[in-house]
């Protein structure tokens, strides 16, 4: 019974969404029928993921509060996990109908461009350089770049940093050229992932871990001897990207966004890894 | 299908990349050469101490993944309060490595010169160093020249290891790049060939120098 009311629900969804595309964008020319089946090879991201009946979502492995792995238990637990799943449940209508990828700041884009997932929650930050490549849904999370340093470092916040100040960072992070532009001659030293990043940290190789705070407060949570200080120091809103042009899936996932904004779903998600309520935007 | 802008717009990159990659590999060649050939001595040794320790170096560096010596360095030592940057510690992991992999191409060349030649050496007068210095070593210097050109080739693509530090190598810069860019395969296929650049030429002189020595035998 359960089957055929989901299969049911499935081709009504498909409908719905294959007519808002229709109204929408009014770009493809394959666009889909009414049953949602795809039409021919000019089949939208949207639907080949209802065909498979699973949502490929690339998240990382490595960022406590929004995809960390548990090595006891194996699981990916975070807060962009579990907006994988909310989206699982507005686009497939079973929040289990999901897969996990690890992805890092280097290897979502190609991975997103290669096919191997359907899209990156992976706290990635909305820029005009990355809109070339890819296409982003409305902001999902409002982060900040903050400082991470050892409990009694003389730095306090982004005014202290000079140019004999060395700051770890990942590779291809967009927090690399904000301090770049912020203190000019500052010593960056990149690494493959953040769990790198703070591990050189730890072992005295630099002075402050840059990224985002909500990313910062994880590991600060990890290691009570490391605290994030100073006000964030740039504007860093996190968006979910899809292949470029896969309108139609960007829509499905705003409309996800907008209903978890509405029913409060998205609140307690925040609050269940941030601590507190997201601020009013 | 090859972005040739990666190359013209990234150049400066994979100039300091590329220096900084023969710098690394330059320096680990001399030191791995140099230590190599200490632990290859060690190792046939006829003090039982020295043997076990050069054999103990060989096995337990030999069968450890490179990735692991050079965090070692990185992470590892400023515990023990020796603080190495991350070229420092990638060229001195890689040196570390090595120089197990050329003791024992070094110690496999010296042991196939005939035990006869040291014996006659040693029954004129010479000393153990004498030997080794005169009679030895000049013998077994061509017998190693192929697997010691293997060896320093694969030091050069080792180097790459360095990315992993933030060592400022030719990796490290091709990650940036291809991080700032989302051209993956050019940006990694401009790196290979880079790496030829350094290698190929070693490859056709080591097998330039086993044909001339192989002449002269």
């Amino acid at each position: 019974m359960t089957k055929r009311t989901k299969k049911m629900s499935a081709v009504l969804l498909a409908g719905l969404f294959s007519l808002s595309a229709l109204l929408g964008a009014c770009s493809t020319t394959g666009g889909t029928n009414a049953s949602g089946e795809a039409a021919g090879s000019a089949g939208s991201q949207l639907d080949a993921i209802k065909e498979r009946g699973k949502l490929v979502v690339g998240v990382k492995y490595d960022t406590k509060l929004f995809g960390l792995k548990d090595p006891a238990s194996g699981e990916v637990q975070g807060f962009d996990v579990d907006m994988a799943h909310a989206l699982a449940k507005s686009i497939l209508g079973d929040e289990s109908k999901v897969e996990l990828k690890e992805v890092t700041s280097k290897t979502r884009i190609p991975m997103l461009n290669n096919g191997d997932i359907d899209m990156v929650v992976a706290t990635m930050t909305i820029t005009d350089e990355r809109k070339k490549e890819v296409d982003f849904s409305d902001v999902y999370f409002q982060a900040g770049q903050s400082l991470l340093v050892k409990k009694g470092s003389p730095i306090a916040g982004i005014d202290d940093v000079t140019a004999d100040t060395t700051v770890m960072a990942s590779k291809g992070a967009t927090s690399i050229a904000n301090i770049e532009a912020k203190v000019p001659g500052v010593k960056v030293l990149q690494f493959d992932n953040y769990q790198d990043a703070f591990n050189a940290l730890k072992a005295g190789q630099g002075d402050a871990l840059t990224t985002d705070d909500a990313i910062l407060y994880g590991m600060a949570a990890q290691d009570p001897n490391y605290e994030v200080v100073g006000e964030p120091f740039s504007d860093e809103p996190y968006g979910i990207a899809v292949k470029k042009g896969e309108t139609t899936l960007v829509e499905a996932v705003n409309k996800g966004l907008a209903d978890m904004k509405s029913d409060g779903s998205y609140n307690e998600m925040y609050k269940k890894w941030i601590g507190k309520e997201p601020a009013a935007e | 299908m090859l972005d040739f802008s990666i190359l013209t717009n990234h150049l400066p990159e994979y100039g300091e990349g590329f220096l900084n990659t023969i710098k690394a590999s330059v320096f680990a060649l001399l030191g791995s050469f140099v230590l190599g050939t200490i632990i290859a001595v060690f190792r046939i040794s006829g003090f039982k101490p020295l043997r076990l320790i050069g054999a103990a170096y060989v096995e337990f560096i030999r069968n450890i993944p490179i990735l692991i010596v050079v965090l070692f360095f990185f992470l590892g030592l400023p515990s023990l309060g020796f603080k190495l940057d991350g070229f420092q510690a990638g060229t001195l992991g890689l040196t570390v490595y090595t120089a197990a992999f050329i003791a024992e191409a070094i110690r496999a060349g010296i042991q196939s010169v005939p035990a006869g030649q040291t014996e006659a050496a040693r029954s004129s007068g010479m000393t153990y160093m004498q030997t080794m210095l005169h009679v030895v070593l000049p013998q077994a210097i061509k017998l190693v020249i192929p697997p010691l050109s293997n060896q320093f080739i694969n030091l050069i693509k080792n180097s790459s290891v360095l990315t992993i530090v933030s060592g400022f190598d030719l990796m490290y810069f091709a990650d940036i790049i291809s991080s700032e860019t989302y051209v993956t395969f050019s940006t990694y296929i401009f790196a290979a060939v880079f790496y030829l650049l350094l290698t190929l030429p070693l490859s056709f002189a080591a097998l330039a120098l086993e044909k001339r020595l192989a002449r002269s035998a």
